[in-house]
């Protein structure tokens, strides 16, 4: 204990397959509710107190830490064995073209993507759960804000966001003690502010789960575990061991003091401290196994030290392995009494992929150039962000296209790396010698960045299903994608670039290359923004989706769906804050079924 | 692994008296220089230690060459009163890693490197009679001019142009990624903070912003 071999596990009342923000919120609530967990990671091992790459300057990396195929986001990023391929484990696209291909990003290590993750933090707000009662696409959820806003409160509470209450449309407030002081302002923040501002847009406080301070132990606990004295006497001691943001070393390496949440550092601690979670790492799981009566019986994996099949059993099955690794196990656990794979009676599994459409611009601002040297490093991500503030025209049928997005930006004197000082011809005209290093103190932090971050509206074109040739390492099928954009976010897209390019000059800034007005170009490939949602829709209906209103699948009833395949739209708002809310109340509500007997 | 071949100053000599009468594309390399690695660090390398060139594969970069490339280096990032020169802080070693990588970014920069560098040898002999790493100041000015902004250079000189830009970007990534070249650019960050002020008064007063409220 905790760490568990395949010929050591115990009696399980669930299991939990995948460790980031979906698995290990869900294990998270169970393990603290008293249920005895078993979870399987399909990599291996990760601790972040004594792995992460804390102060080391680009200089003492490989390649300075530039960007390979092995380390697609540099070498310091916290990914293990992922990026977009895993070695021997492959993925199909029926076309290479950008405008139908998808690109999967995937970790194989303890804690997943939220080590790495950008750590942004947004609520989902009312309109996003009814967006087809409010313009007629997509798919209504089956919940609505209201009965979601408890669990986006605890997770905020838990895990530590930072932010303000705006008030703004669509973009709810937390409940009072929810959000941690947002940092100062950069510099390029408080000119960007200002700028957008002349042109309408709002800039506001970012929100990020980093600790700008730390988290209130004496009361949060309390909150979190009402009438659960032990779960909250373990919860106040790791939020001691947490500390506050000491305002340097990019998030994006994973954080060796805890300041920022990843499961590996918030979710795994206090509830391996409950003695009731057990973690088997390099567990590659094939299938959901079922029992003569149709309700799942645990899950066959592989041991990936060995090689060796084995099995797993608990009294109910709950799947965070990712959107699309969750999809890609069910589909493969097909028998004759489901031959399209489990819970797809509805024809549904795979389908309504979503992605958060992309665009970006970079600019360069005279005024920031040749400014005082200050420290800018600040919380590493976004100190602030503009929400979608366009909902009226929208509505009203002013823009062309259905659904909104929001800005993340920054710019400033960040850790140089090779892109710091590269190709920056077009400002000097090619200088070389003393006027070369004359240009780079003077351009060095006058570069600011825009990227949109919008909704996908589901549609039928773009899925997964198992590939029929191909398999992995393991022997286990592997998914074929297909993906499609509307014209909803392509021309959602050229609004981006369209916006970027006037608040650049709004900044009396200028751009190295014109902004894209063909948003079918200027839109990133279909998965690139690593925010991918839906595949087993929930729904209030059984014929068209693949889980209730509590994710659990329609076929099965102990199979139980928490991470970002349940998802019936995918908001302009990042979906990890929302994965977790989804994951509590879920596991909430396993174990009120446990305790009823129910399941 | 195998050691580049050595390529001392005769056969360089004889090497450019041959390519200087063939197109840009038929030279063969200068040497033979070692085939760049195969292996890659893999996907899950330790992170929280210190690297150095040539640790995780070998260079590559002839002798001979690396003279040409430290003077290109210090002739685009040379001492001066802020910081020392490219060279001096173990930028041809970061070239030379680079080139010598196993990625295919990488290879395809190896493929312009050596090329370029032996196009500036036979340039450099061609209009006066010595190696790059032999030429003056102005000499060496007479050479880079001609080079050192695509959109402005004449047809003839466009591959070393395209050249120069790679070589630039690769010098100025490997310099401020030092700590002699962050210093030299004012970076001031990545140590541990109490607080975080945000920008000083002075900032804001150059960017017109006011001082927000606290």
């Amino acid at each position: 204990m905790p760490f568990v071999k395949p010929d050591k596990l115990g009696g399980y009342d669930v299991i939990v397959v995948g460790s980031g923000a979906a698995g290990g919120q869900t294990a998270y609530t169970l393990a603290m509710g008293g249920a005895r967990v078993l979870m399987l990671e399909a990599g291996r091992n990760y601790v972040p107190e004594q792995e992460t790459p804390m102060f080391q300057t680009r200089g003492e990396a490989p390649l300075r830490a530039a960007s390979t195929p092995d380390k697609p986001f540099g070498f310091h990023d916290a990914t293990i064995d992922g990026g977009w391929q895993v070695p021997g484990e492959p993925y199909v696209n029926t076309t290479e073209e950008d405008s139908g291909r998808f690109d999967w990003w995937r970790a194989r290590m303890l804690g997943g993507r939220t080590n790495h993750w950008g750590r942004y933090s947004f609520r989902n707000g009312p309109y996003d759960f009814k967006p087809y009662t409010r313009d007629g696409l997509g798919f209504d959820w089956p919940i609505t804000y209201g009965e979601l806003a408890p669990y986006y409160d605890k997770v905020e509470m838990l895990i530590g966001v930072y932010g303000d209450n705006d008030g703004l449309e669509n973009t709810p407030n937390s409940s009072a003690g929810c959000l941690l002081p947002p940092p100062k302002p950069r510099a390029s923040d408080l000119l960007i502010a200002q700028r957008s501002k002349q042109l309408g847009i709002p800039v506001v406080a970012g929100h990020r789960a980093v600790l700008t301070q730390k988290l209130d132990d004496r009361t949060i606990p309390a909150k979190l575990h009402p009438g659960n004295p032990s779960a909250q006497k373990i919860l106040a001691e790791h939020m001691r061991g947490r500390a506050a943001c000491f305002w340097a070393t990019p998030c994006g390496r994973g954080c060796s003091i805890r300041a920022t949440y990843q499961s590996t550092t918030v979710h795994l601690p206090p509830a391996l401290a409950t003695g009731k979670l057990d973690i088997l790492v390099n567990a590659m799981v094939r299938e959901v196994t079922l029992d003569k009566s149709g309700h799942a019986s645990g899950v066959a994996y592989v041991d990936k030290t060995t090689g060796k099949s084995h099995e797993a059993k608990a009294r109910a099955v709950v799947l965070g392995a990712s959107s699309c690794e969750t999809v890609r196990i069910l589909l493969n656990s097909k028998n004759p009494q489901f031959p399209q794979g489990l819970a797809n009676s509805s024809g549904k599994l795979g389908r309504y992929l979503m992605d958060t459409v992309g665009s970006s611009v970079d600019g360069q601002i005279p005024l920031l150039e040749d400014l005082p040297p200050h420290n800018e490093d600040g919380a590493s991500g976004g100190h602030m962000y503009a929400p979608w503030w366009l909902y009226k025209e929208q509505l009203a049928g002013k823009l062309g296209f259905a659904r909104g997005y929001h800005i993340e930006f920054g710019g400033g004197r960040g850790m140089p790396s090779t892109g710091t000082v590269a190709g920056i011809e077009w400002l000097t005209g090619g200088s070389y010698g003393r006027k070369f290093k004359e240009d780079a103190r003077r351009y060095y932090g006058s570069f600011v960045w825009f990227d949109g971050r919008g909704e996908m509206i589901p549609n039928e074109g773009s899925y997964c299903e198992i590939d029929p040739k191909v398999k992995d390492r393991w022997g286990i099928p592997v998914l074929r994608f297909r993906w499609q954009w509307s014209e909803h976010e392509t021309r959602q897209a050229a609004h981006m670039q369209r916006t970027f390019g006037e608040i650049i000059a709004a900044m009396g800034g200028r751009m190295k290359d014109p902004i894209i007005t063909d948003g079918s170009k200027a839109i990133a490939p279909g998965g690139s923004i690593i925010h991918e949602v839906g595949g087993a829709i929930m729904g209030s209906d059984r014929t068209k989706s693949v889980t209730n209103r509590w994710g659990q699948a329609w076929d099965v009833p102990n199979l139980f769906i928490t991470d970002g395949a349940v998802f019936a739209s995918n908001a302009d708002k990042n979906p990890t804050l929302t994965i977790m809310a989804l994951a509590w109340r879920a596991a909430d509500h396993i174990l009120d079924r446990m305790t009823r007997k129910e399941l | 692994m195998s050691e580049p071949t050595r390529v001392d100053r005769r056969t360089a000599i004889k090497w450019v008296a041959m390519a200087s009468t063939l197109p840009w594309l038929q030279r063969p390399a200068i040497g033979t220089a070692a085939p760049a690695a195969r292996k890659g660090y893999g996907t899950d390398p330790k992170l929280n230690r210190v690297y150095k060139p040539g640790e995780l594969w070998p260079l590559t970069l002839p002798p001979f060459m690396r003279q040409a490339a430290a003077a290109l280096c210090d002739t685009i990032i040379p001492a001066d009163e802020h910081s020392p020169s490219a060279s001096s802080v173990g930028v041809v070693d970061f070239i030379d890693e680079w080139i010598s990588a196993p990625y295919e970014a990488q290879r395809a920069d190896r493929k312009t490197i050596l090329e370029g560098l032996g196009w500036l040898e036979i340039e450099s002999k061609t209009r006066f009679k010595q190696f790059f790493v032999d030429l003056t100041p102005a000499q060496k000015a007479a050479i880079c001019d001609d080079i050192c902004y695509l959109p402005r250079a004449k047809p003839e000189f466009q591959e070393g142009a395209k050249f120069f830009a790679t070589f630039r970007d690769l010098t100025a990534g490997g310099f401020y990624t030092t700590p002699a070249g962050s210093k030299d650019i004012r970076y001031v960050g990545n140590v541990a903070l109490e607080r975080f002020d945000g920008p000083p008064p002075e900032v804001l007063r150059k960017l017109g912003l006011t001082v927000p409220p606290q």
